[in-house]
């Protein structure tokens, strides 16, 4: 199939995108309104007296009838409006832009260690099979997938945090660096260079190494495990005998032919463990105080702040949207055999 | 002679203990056609792979002797083994669909295959597996060296294969039951074309196959292997004096049109065939 056609069945895909958006929005919305809080007392207090309660319902629109709330709402979208916050008072768009970054780059860094460690952990165990290295390598990706990550994050911080003070605490930056670097793109570390702080860049770096670490251990876990049974499947293919047979070099028939023929189906599993990462390690950002999406979810949530929760859910469910999408595009245009 | 081989035996390691897959093959092979038949696990294919050194990582080899060209392939390092894999001796393997890398097209592989053994430029590998391409009686090797294994027909990556082979112009061919996977006639025309290349370039053929009369109407010599020995040797135009009773007995199951059976024999094994 030519690349042109391939692209073609890519446009078709994304036309699907709205409607899954649209479905998304409606299941969200109705979780929101059946759930059993009330977000008027949420605002207002139960001890407030009944007249400013009805009309506080009344200002937020709760008398209409259901569908005509979710209309208002889908109108208010489309134009960009996600509502207010009640819990922070500034619109639920000005905290997502504020609260996203720190999770985006938490997220991205974590994926990036998991993966340059991973793939070749999972390469080298599955080359190795049933050998001490091999052993070594699932015992240690066992660890990462069984253990907890709260218990991981906890004993991080006391073992790097606490007893050899080699990371700094809690938190995405010392607080005598607040506000230091104006707020460009919310990634600190970007921030940071963009007004040339190398203070505050540092300072942002040994923060954001200890989660991301925490976080990369666990991913690296299951990608190491997958890369280990994909590579294991694809060594055993005839044509790792045949690209041996033409006398090319273990490097060049592991990484050229057996490897070539799992990197499509890897870089779903790296699409997929990314995009979980982005919807917010909750247990993560809170033990670490980490300011992130997760957090902002979990907060409003208990708050029965229903503009937020609705918005930050949002926000994932594109993020996973997006990040199919683009393993799907991988998968068409990197792999011949697609059609 | 090309390669020796005495008292060679492969083994397995199982829960029960060693499995035995070759029991003590002996043979030479010079610039001829030599064919293996057997049934399926009658050691053939480890036979062969043997001289390559291309068994399975879990497999036990020994011999007294085990040699390519004087190199002694037990003792050599896998940098003198692969100088031997491709540059001296190709293998062909019997399925085209899965012997060929699905995500390379065919010219990029047979340009590697090429470009291993021969200093050159990407270019000129590539314009030279187009040149194999011709040489496989492939009509277009233009828009077939672009194309990828699944889009070819199975005669079509047998080709592909035989030229990737070919490249760097090896002294021997190993072709392990190459032609089992196509259709009867294509099979036909893949066998004249390795006959034709092997008799021009002068190579050593080693050809395994379950089918006898197509290997003894093929090649000069024909070894009969039956649980991981060699039973019998036959020249060429020689099966009707075959000795051996497996032998006998695999003849006599073959169906002909000049003398049609109302019913096939069923082969009986002797237990003292195993020892």
């Amino acid at each position: 199939m030519s690349k042109r056609k391939r692209l073609g069945t890519l446009a078709a895909t994304a036309a699907s995108v709205p409607i899954t958006l649209f479905g998304l929005v409606l299941v969200t919305f109705l979780i929101g309104r059946v759930m059993p809080i009330d977000p008027v007392l949420a605002i207002v207090g139960d001890r407030a007296p009944m007249d400013v309660v009805e009309q506080t319902r009344l200002e937020l629109g709760l008398d209409r009838p259901l569908p005509v709330q979710f209309v208002i709402y889908v109108g208010k979208l489309l134009q960009g409006d996600l509502g207010r916050s009640v819990m922070t008072s500034h619109t639920v768009g000005a905290d997502i832009r504020h609260f996203f970054p720190a999770t985006l780059e938490l997220a991205t860094v974590a994926i990036l260690i998991a993966a340059l460690i991973g793939i070749p952990l999972g390469v080298l165990a599955a080359v190795k099979q049933g050998t001490r290295t091999d052993h070594i390598i699932r015992v240690l990706c066992l660890a990462g997938h069984s253990l907890p990550i709260f218990v991981l994050a906890l004993l991080s911080l006391l073992v790097f945090y606490a007893t050899l003070g080699w990371a700094p605490g809690p938190g995405r930056q010392d607080v005598v660096f607040d506000d230091m670097v104006p707020a460009v793109t919310n990634l600190l570390t970007v921030d940071a260079l963009l007004a040339g702080d190398w203070e505050v860049f540092r300072d942002a770096v040994a923060h954001l190494l200890q989660p991301a670490g925490v976080l990369a251990y666990f991913s690296m876990a299951y990608i190491a495990r997958m890369t280990r049974a994909f590579m294991l499947d694809s060594l055993s293919g005839e044509y790792v005998i045949t690209a041996r047979a033409k006398g090319l070099s273990a490097a060049r028939v592991i990484w050229k032919h057996a490897f070539g023929n799992i990197s499509v189906r890897l870089i779903t599993v790296l699409a997929l463990t990314y995009a979980g990462l982005l919807e917010g390690a909750v247990v993560t950002e809170t033990v670490f105080s980490w300011p992130g999406l997760g957090l902002y979810l979990t907060v409003s949530l208990l708050n029965a702040d229903m503009n937020a929760v609705l918005g930050a859910t949002l926000v994932v469910g594109l993020t996973y949207l997006a990040l199919n999408l683009f393993a799907d595009a991988a998968y068409r245009l990197m792999d011949p055999r697609v059609k | 002679m090309l390669v020796e081989i005495e008292n060679l035996t492969v083994s397995f390691p199982t829960p029960q203990g060693m499995s035995h897959a070759v029991r003590g093959v002996s043979l030479t092979l010079g610039a001829e056609k030599m064919g293996i038949v057997g049934e399926s696990g009658s050691g053939k294919s480890l036979t062969a792979r043997s001289i390559l050194r291309l068994l399975p990582e879990n497999a036990r080899i020994a011999a007294d002797k085990l040699t390519f060209d004087g190199i002694d392939v037990l003792r050599a390092r896998e940098g003198a083994m692969r100088a031997i894999r491709g540059k001296r001796a190709g293998l062909i393997l019997q399925d085209p669909k899965y012997s060929l890398n699905p995500v390379m097209t065919a010219g990029e592989q047979i340009a590697e295959a090429w470009r291993t053994h021969r200093k050159g430029s990407r270019r000129e590998a590539l314009s030279a597996a187009v040149d194999l391409l011709a040489q496989v009686q492939i009509r277009d090797p233009r828009r077939v060296a672009e194309a990828y294994p699944h889009e070819l027909s199975g005669g079509m990556g047998q080709r592909v294969m035989i030229a990737m082979m070919l490249a760097p112009d090896p002294e021997m061919l190993i072709a392990d039951e190459p032609t089992s996977a196509l259709d009867a006639t294509v099979q036909a025309e893949i066998l004249r074309l390795l006959e034709d290349l092997v008799s021009r370039r002068g190579m050593a053929l080693i050809l395994i196959s379950h089918d006898l009369p197509l290997v003894s109407h093929f090649c000069d010599r024909v070894l009969v292997m039956y649980a991981g020995r060699i039973v019998e040797e036959l020249r060429a135009g020689d099966l009707t004096h075959a000795q051996h009773a497996y032998t006998r007995g695999l003849l006599d199951c073959l169906p002909t049109l000049s003398h049609p059976k109302p019913r096939l024999p069923v082969m009986v094994r002797d237990p003292a065939w195993l020892s």
